[in-house]
């Protein structure tokens, strides 16, 4: 076979990778952050007694859910300029990401607030709430605890998605991943390692999320 | 050879550290009806599914027929015996589950085939029309094609008895199996039993319905902390029991 | 936007975007038809395996759930190569999207085995049937019905994946929608269209799995 492991040229660039990471995380947090807004609204519309809102919604979702992520970055940044919307190569996947975490998150909330049991917004109604305090009072908090476990994995899954950057030149971890690759030759070592920051990062991220799932539980 | 039906000898079983059957005595003939009683922990499950594997036991020894149950000893080693043996042996009992366990993607007759089928290597026509006999004498000859999501509680017991029964079985184990049911279910199972025990099946069971054993049972097991405490005549144990401990239980049991 | 002078466009180029679907559905097929018969060898490790042998599967299961999917593309193009197994784009990035449907499909297989309650087991041995026999006729159809769903999704995410052999030069759908697009600066026509085309066999694939689903499930 004749190739000996040589993790020293990976080395020189760890810090490129870590910046990558860095980058990574920072889309992530930022996509997921919008993607949660977009997400809570639309579960909201998926639910809504008006068949025009809930249309809306359905449709939102279901084109995102059943188009590749690939085509959706490529689209916004390739093709929305011709419609005259001309974004940064960050910008624009951040766009993208946001769009396409709250078709994701929006079908998780969904889930979340129809386990919310109907007696609790009666209970509400009965001591004089109004819909708006119901919700932010008593649904949405009930539906965040019941809600992370898939929260959780959604997120993850979504911090991976960001590798999908390097298609567009944005310098997060898989893009300086390739570079270094193409660079020094040593693939084995940089694929090696650059699989492994993404799995030691999910790792951290889901023990992370665990320990806020337990401090948010309700105590029996 | 005594030519017992059933022989189990000082059966001591462990789950981890813990003893759960402390050398457990036990002779059955052909045509007996024993009813095992007990409050939980007392080992009357364990024991009962030693009898079919289910459970593997460390010492000891269970005999059906004359021949050793699951292990046995080569030149001076006690051995597990090879796994499709043991497959054979518990074709030699049939079990009825306080869930009933039916097979949900079947219906009761194909439930009550399977065994037929697989295991006795009948041919399918003959397999159904067994089948349909046992589901008859359950009184569910009009269900035969339900499936257990369409069955009551009371009803899929029924036909999880007819599925054991089908196979033709020296011995029929009954672990507490209207214990999962409502009340109102419960004696349409009982009669089935009632009738099996009539017909001369021989049959073990674990329950808790005191009333029962009394009627059906031609000798009542009392165990207790993994033993048996007591044993004998339903009528002379439950009107006049000889220890402390089954006294107790009895108070504690809805028996008038 | 002209849709007259795309619909010629795309007339003329029905050859090479017809290829590319072409590829697409060959990749996907492949991807899944390996994925699957890999991922119920896992799930089975996962389920029945003893010690090391479940906890080598486990930590490969682990390790390919944590990395984004195109690292696995770019890291099967690249190290496949260097280690001396010459394969071309198209099959490096096919094992790359099988080894991934396989983690996914073993975590399915065996979260249905494990979900199935004790007691069949027990009722089967009572009955005197052989594990070989409880597995074909008592434990199998019941996770088979349990699999579907998610393996339809799967499925699913694998013809989407398949956009990610793109990046490496594989001539699907996706790349000749580029390269069209170069030819004819019509990216946004184009770029819908593909999404469109993606939009149209996902929600195929999705139609279908319901259709199974209605098909095999059991009277209740």
């Amino acid at each position: 076979m004749g190739y000996t492991l040589n993790f020293s040229a990976v080395w020189r660039s760890f810090d490129q990778l870590l910046w990558g990471l860095g980058l990574s995380l920072g889309l992530a947090f930022v996509a997921i952050a919008i993607g949660c807004v977009i997400g809570l609204v639309t579960a909201f519309g998926l639910l809504s007694k008006q068949a025009f809102l809930r249309r809306l919604a359905q449709v939102y979702v279901t084109i995102i859910r059943n188009t590749p992520i690939l085509v959706l970055v490529l689209f916004t940044f390739f093709a929305m300029p011709q419609m005259g919307i001309r974004l940064g190569k960050i910008e624009s996947f951040v766009a993208t990401l946001s769009i396409y975490s709250g078709a994701y998150l929006a079908e998780v909330f969904r889930g979340g607030l129809l386990a919310v049991p109907n007696g609790l917004k009666e209970a509400g109604l009965a001591i004089g709430l109004t819909q708006a305090q119901i919700r932010s009072s008593i649904v949405i908090p009930l539906m965040l605890r019941n809600v992370l476990p898939s929260l959780s994995s959604t997120m993850i899954s979504l911090f991976k998605d960001t590798s999908l950057a390097a298609a567009i030149a944005v310098p997060e971890l898989t893009f300086e991943a390739r570079k270094i690759n193409v660079e020094s030759f040593r693939v084995i070592e940089t694929w090696m390692v650059t699989s492994m920051l993404y799995v030691a990062t999910c790792s951290v991220l889901a023990a992370l999320l665990r320990r806020l799932e337990k401090r948010m539980s309700i105590p029996r | 050879m005594t030519g017992n039906l059933l022989e189990i000898r000082d059966l001591h079983k462990r789950y981890g550290d813990v003893e759960v059957l402390k050398g457990v005595d036990c002779t059955m003939a052909q045509g007996d009806v024993i009813s095992i009683i007990g409050s939980s922990g007392s080992g009357k499950t364990t024991m009962l599914r030693c009898i079919n594997m289910l459970e593997e036991f460390q010492g000891g020894s269970i005999r059906i027929d004359g021949e050793d149950i699951g292990y046995e000893t080569v030149g001076g080693t006690r051995r597990r015996k090879k796994e499709k043996e043991i497959a054979r042996q518990r074709a030699m009992t049939g079990m009825a589950f306080q869930q009933f366990n039916l097979f949900p993607h079947m219906s009761a007759a194909e439930n009550v085939m399977l065994g037929l089928v697989k295991v006795k290597k009948m041919n399918r026509d003959e397999a159904r029309g067994v089948a349909e006999k046992w589901l008859d004498r359950v009184g569910l000859a009009e269900r035969r094609d339900r499936f257990p999501g369409q069955l009551s509680g009371g009803q899929q017991q029924r036909v999880a008895i007819a599925r054991a029964i089908a196979m033709n079985p020296k011995l029929m184990l009954f672990d507490e199996v209207t214990s999962a049911l409502d009340p109102e279910l419960v004696n349409e199972v009982l009669q089935v039993i009632k009738d099996l025990a009539r017909d001369g099946m021989s049959m073990l069971l674990v329950t808790h319905e005191m009333r029962f054993a009394y009627e059906v049972s031609s000798r009542v097991i009392f165990m207790n902390q993994g033993r048996i405490g007591e044993e004998g005549n339903p009528r002379e144990m439950f009107l006049k029991p000889q220890t402390e401990r089954l006294a107790e239980f009895l108070k504690t049991s809805t028996f008038n | 936007m002209e849709l007259v002078a795309f619909l010629e466009t795309l007339w003329l180029a029905r050859i090479p975007i017809l290829k590319g679907i072409g590829v697409t559905v060959s990749i996907s097929l492949l991807a899944i038809l390996v994925g699957t018969v890999l991922g119920i060898g896992v799930g089975l490790a996962l389920t029945y395996g003893k010690g090391p042998v479940r906890w080598l599967v486990r930590g490969y299961t682990d390790f390919i759930r944590g990395t984004p999917v195109l690292v696995l593309v770019l890291a099967s193009y690249y190290v496949l190569g260097t280690v001396g197994i010459d394969l071309g784009p198209f099959q490096a990035g096919v094992l790359a999207l099988a080894v991934f449907c396989s983690s996914h499909v073993g975590e399915i297989v065996r979260g249905a085995l494990q979900s199935i309650p004790k007691g069949q087991t027990e009722a089967a041995k009572a009955i005197g049937l052989t594990f070989p026999q409880t597995f074909a006729y008592v434990l199998g159809p019941q996770a088979l019905r349990q699999v579907l769903p998610a393996w339809v999704n799967t499925a699913a995410e694998m013809v989407k994946a398949s956009t990610l052999l793109s990046i490496i030069g594989v001539a699907e759908l996706l790349l000749r929608t580029q390269e069209l697009i170069s030819r004819t600066f019509m990216s946004l026509e184009f770029y819908l269209f593909a999404g469109f085309l993606y939009f149209v066999i996902n929600y195929g694939i999705e139609r279908f799995g319901k259709y199974v689903e209605r098909k095999t499930s059991i009277p209740s």
